[in-house]
């Protein structure tokens, strides 16, 4: 009875052709693709397309916001209160130390004014959450719930509470697109602490590794070096730690190291992130063109 | 005389979201292409209403979702329903160890294709998260294979008690 049914479908089918659909949507994914690979004109059909999505992705997320939701209503009240008393311990060490560090910068505004630079601003951050779900395996990339509307631009650097996470490719209308440091295609211009030495830091695809692969065989790096922005390129605001080098090594005849290190944000673990604003807005198009060559450099 | 179509799209978004389910990264290359195998499924046993514009709508999903370049999921997705439209005659008389060999080889198909259009924008990258699937798949295929097929048994008695 069922097969028959179902026969009877494919047979009312059999003198229909697939060639002309197929034809279509062939062309139209063909310079959908070209389009898309030449440079940003489709973003408006993303955009309207991300929203489509959107109900999807929520309903993904849900569960995991929902243990969220559960681990912060259903807590007891003796981890609450020893939660509360552990975060006001570390609330007071942190301010000790922020008296420490009003004096260092008062210090330091007088210096840069007598050395006549200007003087740094002190960076403007929003926090946005990490949507549970995963994208492309091939690529590192995440969704934050935060989108164009809550003033999210595409470049906007990405923080956690232990370094640089990535930026935003894509702000959407509900969501946005971020690329994590360890994407194969994505590079940051670093430099090394404990020497001043700048470079660039490549993503590896893999999560807990970035390479450095412009250190020439004379440079000065060994493990344990802190790597953090430079500020280069204008895109990353300088000095907020990217990672720590793991592993120098390179054979005899190499011009160049091979240069590892591990990132210092917990990238496999992100949950929230800080939204960086950049302090100048003019400074904002000028990083388009300059950072370019730093991510050009990485393919 | 027709049946109602929204059961079986609710399963193409139902695979879709198994696509963008969190998983830990250890298992990441074992996720089948639920996607892909969901829409083998339907454009082999109904062929009339699932084909080549359906996997074209959900390749730009998937696009969107993954974040890879527009319309790459969406061709290679064409390219897999057109040859099952091609061939679902003689795919439908197949044994199920036989037809799994065909599901690996459209896979593998589609996958080959992605990684193609990843190579001429210059992003190959090789790996177990490429070719991981086309496996998962393989193995998976016996038991969506079951499940849909009680769908639609389902279905089609609904539709012959209407009519």
């Amino acid at each position: 009875m069922v097969s028959s049914s179902a026969d009877s479908e494919a047979r009312s089918y059999r003198n229909a052709s697939p060639g002309l659909a197929f034809f279509l949507t062939a062309t139209l994914s063909l310079v959908l693709m070209f389009v898309d690979h030449r440079g940003d004109y489709l973003g408006q059909i993303r955009t309207w397309l991300s929203a489509a999505i959107y109900p999807l992705q929520v309903a993904i997320n849900l569960p995991a916001a929902g243990l969220h939701w559960m681990q912060d209503n259903l807590a007891l009240r003796s981890t609450l209160i020893a939660d509360n008393a552990a975060l006001r311990e570390q609330s007071l060490v942190q301010a000790a130390q922020l008296q420490r560090m009003a004096a260092l910068r008062a210090e330091n505004e007088r210096f840069r004014a007598l050395l006549d630079t200007r003087s740094r601003v002190a960076d403007r951050m929003t926090v946005a959450e990490v949507l549970a779900v995963d994208m492309d395996p091939l690529r590192h990339r995440i969704v934050l719930n935060k989108g164009s509307p809550q003033g999210v631009y595409t470049g906007q650097v990405l923080l956690d509470a232990n370094g640089v996470v990535g930026q935003i490719i894509r702000d959407q209308i509900y969501t946005s697109e971020a690329i994590l440091i360890t994407d194969p295609d994505h590079a940051v211009p670093v430099e090394v602490v404990r020497n001043g030495m700048r470079t660039i830091a490549v993503g590896t695809g893999d999560l807990d590794q970035l390479s450095l692969p412009f250190l020439t065989r004379n440079a000065d790096v060994k493990a344990g070096d802190l790597l953090v922005t430079s500020g280069l390129g204008g895109r990353f605001p300088a000095g907020y730690p990217v990672g720590t080098i793991t592993a120098v090594d390179g054979s005899e005849g190499d011009a160049f190291l091979e240069v590892t290190a591990r990132p210092a944000a917990n990238l496999d673990r992100l949950h929230e992130v800080l939204l960086v604003f950049s302090p100048e807005p003019e400074a904002g198009t000028a990083t388009e063109t300059e950072s370019t060559p730093a991510a050009e450099a990485a393919k | 005389m027709r049946n109602a179509r929204w059961p079986v799209w609710c399963l193409m978004l139902l695979a879709l979201a198994a696509e963008l389910l969190p998983l830990p990264a250890i298992a990441q290359p074992l996720r089948p292409a639920f996607t892909t195998m969901t829409l083998i499924y339907w454009t082999l046993m109904w062929p009339g209403r699932f084909g080549v514009f359906t996997a074209f709508v959900f390749g730009l999903l998937i696009d969107i979702a993954h974040g890879s370049l527009l319309g790459q999921h969406a061709l290679t997705l064409s390219v897999v329903s057109y040859v099952v439209l091609r061939l679902h005659l003689q795919l439908r008389v197949f044994p199920v160890w036989q037809l799994t060999l065909a599901v690996f080889a459209l896979v593998f198909i589609e996958a080959f294709l992605l990684l193609w259009i990843d190579g001429a924008t210059g992003r190959a990258t090789l790996g177990p998260q490429r070719w991981g699937p086309i496996l998962a798949a393989a193995v998976f295929w016996p038991v969506l294979m079951a499940v849909m097929d009680r769908v639609r048994e389902r279905l089609e008695r609904r539709k012959s008690s209407f009519s």
